[in-house]
């Protein structure tokens, strides 16, 4: 059993608007080892997202924050770290890939400046080091004829390929952790399973952890070691992957799973979910998946469940299970 | 026997690129490069690609958002370049309607619900005012959308909401054939399953036909009857669903059915090997000569890049591929 | 118990008032709203209620007092040249300024916003000849315009008016066309098509309420802008002839008073500030509303 990484112990961000404050993550606890990709899926406005900002403290302000929690990298709750501090940690510690690669790359500057930019800052590597750093990160990520390629400009390259010079900036200071924010959601099919194979050749080189925020079901089959699924700002289910498709313990997760077409045989009838999300605003008395629930019970919709832990790498907050 | 309802024949569409100060044409983007297919009354066609493979260009060629370069639209029999316009707005629009995908821009944000969904009868029929709105809240109440709602602006509902109000107003005027760009993909997980049964069951009860724009194969497989597999502005393969799914033939077919599907550990062995395509897919407008797949496919052979394949029929499917010549 | 303390530390530090601006920064924001209203009111009222308002007629003289300072019993904003009371022409001449700028601003957004939508709507040779048109418009001297339109046509309020309307439409045209070319392309005026609806129901019903928001922007900061334009062609003479006062011909008058002996600043700098305050709460309000449409701060 390898080394965590990453801990990440009762997590609790809101956002505080005009009307009111907005508790998008409400207390969310899970760890990822080294070596590993914990998936984190779950539908929008779900907190996926703002669980991964929140853990690279790059929430929107004004309006967003931390209100509790740790979050352990490598032994250090990076949430007490002053900004100076967290700035040293952002890039070579853990860094971070989002769904859009041209809001991640600047237009105006050629990618190997962009690159290079963060090898600066987080390096100390004499100038002339610089560039074999850049050209090995693009060598990374597999990017063809580097050399002539870092003089490009972001528009000249195909949604795939920007794509992989974002995961080139995100893995020139080989993080410890990675966190993918729907990096393949705006790719096609074929390059998306491209870019996944990608990564799993990289973290084998690098031992690099990766939590991959996703909605797409056959992408967490695909990459993910365990998974933990969010609905309304919490986490209702954390299990190893095989587990969450085969056996999953929580209404949700097999309501999710049930209600998305497969590809390997035909379904004469999807199974939909009644209703929708809740909004964050106006969150349901007890169990928040309860005015959903198919099974929901009395106690359901009066308490929240707890979290139980069925083994070392499965848990579930469902009244149903003991 | 159902009769076809829509044929397409031969659709080419170019769009020129130009450059310089005088605007001299440059070269051709080949968005489209000789597409045909048939769908029959109450089926479901879905066109399959990536992206730049030129299946939402079809699409706006059939609404007549865009004209083609060159091929013909048959709609019931009638070639829909020989109509006029005022036969276009009689005969055509009211029984062609699209649903986006996008159910944020696809409704205007200034206009109310009920609004939205009487445009169709505002602009071809002459119903009062309560005439319309009664008939507005029949749709709603059809698609599942109360009619407390009416009133309410777009911004005031959810995504699910917003696409079972596109449905509605496609609806509206009793067509024969929607088109539905990507109609799921921009919803919630939860939220597509409603959908796409909600489309289902219209589908049964009024016998309409769909061509679904899709570059997901597990809905696609889900909601069609047959299937048109395309790369590049061509046609590789096309098929009745399940069997499309259960052989499919062509290279490029096997290679996205094996992007798309799940993949659990203990699963390896008994699936399709996992394809993994090299390269991307090239640009439009220097397609690669032969077989345009040729530059990607793990069983290409010399006569791959060389002579362009002809479209063969296997039993019920037809496949462009030499490896079937 | 770790973890209890550090999430009340975290929380305390959290907690705002309801937002997650800072006080100081609201206050800002609600007094950018404010002033300008109040400014604008006290412009409206005096306006429309000139007549009951102001001590004096504007035209009334007094070779008494002529030249008398700010504070002067009877005159808390002094005469001028004429003994004629300050308070009441600036009160007055507030009629005339928004009159003046009311009116142009109707005509030329209006004009301006037509010419916009079928431009950018229609394309073509349509696009093309209204563009050309705009062009010229755009780049023809505005000044000398007013200029050749007041000695042709004699100084009046229709000359102003008109001077100013037939250049100021250009501006309107140029802004609106951008966006009706966005709106265009969108999804929601695709299905409009599909739906059978005739290019007249798409710009009616579909283009134009969506440009109204960056519109009324726009608006709301010309009817400074117009005012302070008024006033340019006053100062130079060729704007509202006396003895009806406007801004601009009263800071015209006082020209020749400012040095000694009369040293009479107060007859330009009173309608002076007047100009500025206007001007100045048309953008701030301008912004505001800006600010109020701006999707992404409305949706947090």
């Amino acid at each position: 059993m390898s080394n965590i990484v990453l801990q990440v112990e009762d997590l609790h961000t809101s956002f505080f608007t005009r009307m009111g404050e907005v508790k998008a993550v409400d207390g969310v606890s899970f760890f990822v080892r080294e070596s590993e990709t914990f998936g984190i899926v779950g539908e929008s406005g779900c907190g996926k997202s703002v669980t991964g900002l929140s853990i690279m403290r790059l929430l929107p302000e004004p309006g967003g924050r931390v209100t509790g929690g740790k979050v352990i990298l490598e032994g250090k709750n990076i949430l007490e770290l002053n900004k100076k501090m967290m700035r040293a940690y952002r890039g070579k510690m853990v860094s971070m890939i989002l769904q859009d690669p041209m809001q991640s790359l600047n237009p105006v500057y050629q990618i190997g400046d962009q690159i290079a930019e963060s090898v600066r800052l987080h390096q100390d590597l004499p100038e002339n080091m610089v560039e074999p750093e850049v050209i090995s990160a693009l060598r990374l990520l597999r990017i063809p004829a580097p050399e002539s390629r870092i003089n490009e400009y972001p528009f000249q390259l195909s949604g795939g390929m920007r794509q992989r010079v974002v995961g080139a900036i995100a893995m020139s200071c080989r993080p410890r952790l990675l966190i993918a924010d729907e990096p393949t959601t705006a790719l096609d099919a074929t390059i998306q399973a491209q870019y996944i194979a990608l990564f799993e050749d990289i973290q084998a080189k690098t031992n690099v952890a990766i939590i991959f925020i996703t909605h797409d079901f056959a992408v967490i089959s695909r990459i993910c070691d365990r998974v933990g699924v969010m609905y309304a700002g919490k986490i209702v289910e954390t299990a190893p992957t095989r587990e969450i498709f085969k056996a999953p313990r929580h209404p949700y997760t097999s309501a999710l799973i049930q209600s998305v077409p497969r590809l390997d045989r035909k379904d004469e009838r999807l199974f939909s979910i009644e209703g929708q999300p809740p909004s964050m605003m106006h969150l349901p008395a007890g169990c928040r998946f309860s005015p959903r629930c198919t099974v929901s019970m009395d106690i359901c919709k009066e308490q929240e469940p707890p979290e139980i832990k069925l083994t070392e790498d499965h848990s579930v907050s469902c009244w149903r299970v003991k | 026997m159902p009769e076809v309802l829509l044929e397409g024949r031969d659709i080419v569409k170019h769009y020129p690129v130009t450059r310089g100060l005088l605007q001299h044409n440059v070269g051709w983007v080949r968005a489209v490069d000789g597409v045909s297919f048939k769908l029959e009354q109450g089926q479901t066609l879905s066109l399959v690609g990536e992206s730049g493979a030129g299946k939402t260009t079809i699409a706006k060629a059939i609404l007549l958002l865009e004209t083609m370069t060159s091929g013909s639209i048959i709609f019931q029999g009638k070639d829909l370049y020989k109509m006029s316009p005022a036969q276009i707005k009689s005969e055509y629009r009211p029984l062609v309607q699209y649903v986006q995908q996008n159910p944020y821009s696809s409704m205007n944000p200034r206009m109310r619900a009920r609004d939205i969904v009487a445009e169709p009868l505002v602009c071809n029929t002459k119903l009062s005012k309560k005439e319309l709105y009664t008939k507005v809240a029949e749709l709603l109440n059809k698609v599942g959308i109360g009619s407390e709602s009416m009133v309410r602006y777009p911004h005031e509902f959810s995504g699910g909401q917003r696409q079972r109000i596109a449905v509605a107003r496609a609806l509206a005027l009793n067509p024969n054939l929607m088109v539905l760009d990507e109609p799921v993909s921009a919803l919630d997980v939860s939220i597509r399953a409603q959908i796409m049964n909600l489309l289902k069951d219209l589908q049964a009860e009024k016998n309409l036909s769909y061509m679904v724009i899709a570059h997901n194969l597990a809905t696609v497989r889900y909601m069609s009857h047959t299937v048109a597999i395309m790369y590049l502005g061509q046609l590789v393969e096309f098929g009745e669903t399940e069997k499309l799914f259960e052989q499919p033939l062509h290279p490029y077919t096997r290679a996205l059915i094996s992007a798309s599907q799940l993949t659990l550990p203990e699963d390896a062995g008994t699936i399709t090997q996992q394809i993994i395509l090299t390269g991307e897919m090239p640009s439009p407008m220097n397609p690669p000569p032969g077989c345009r797949f040729h530059t990607r496919c793990s069983e290409a052979r010399e006569i791959c890049s060389k002579e362009v394949p002809v479209m063969r029929q296997i039993g019920t499917q037809q496949v462009m591929c030499h490896n079937f010549d | 118990m770790q973890t209890q303390t550090t999430a009340t530390a975290i929380d305390t530090k959290a907690k705002r008032k309801y937002s997650g601006m800072p006080r100081s920064r609201r206050i800002m924001q609600n007094l950018t709203f404010w002033i300008p209203v109040v400014i604008f009111a006290l412009l409206i009222t005096c306006a429309i209620f000139a007549h009951f308002i102001a001590p004096y007629p504007f035209d009334k003289m007094d070779m008494v007092n002529r030249w008398a300072p700010p504070g002067t019993p009877g005159h808390l904003l002094g005469t001028d040249t004429l003994g004629r009371d300050i308070l009441s022409r600036v009160i007055y001449g507030a009629q005339t300024s928004l009159a003046v700028s009311l009116l142009v601003v109707a005509i030329t957004a209006g004009f301006g916003t037509a010419l916009g939508i079928l431009s950018g709507y229609l394309g073509g040779n349509v696009d093309s000849v209204i563009m050309r048109i705009t062009d010229i418009a755009l780049s023809f001297p505005g000044m000398l315009m007013a200029i050749l339109l007041a000695v042709s046509l004699g100084p009046g309020f229709m000359t102003v008016v008109f001077a100013l309307s037939i250049l100021g439409w250009a501006g309107y045209t140029r802004l609106v066309r951008g966006e009706a070319l966005r709106i265009r392309n969108s999804d929601f005026v695709a299905q409009a098509r599909v739906a059978g609806a005739s290019s007249w129901r798409i710009m009616l019903v579909h283009i134009f309420p969506n440009i109204v928001n960056p519109l009324i922007v726009i608006m709301t900061m010309a009817v400074g802008m117009m005012i302070l334009a008024e006033s340019g062609m006053s100062y130079l003479g060729i704007g509202i002839p006396p003895p009806r006062p406007s801004w601009g011909n009263m800071v015209s008058d006082g020209r020749a008073y400012l040095s000694p002996p009369q040293s009479a600043w107060w007859i330009s700098v009173f309608p002076g500030i007047c100009i500025g305050l206007v001007v100045m709460s048309g953008n701030f309000l301008g912004d505001w509303v800006r600010d109020k449409m701006d999707p992404r701060l409305r949706q947090l």
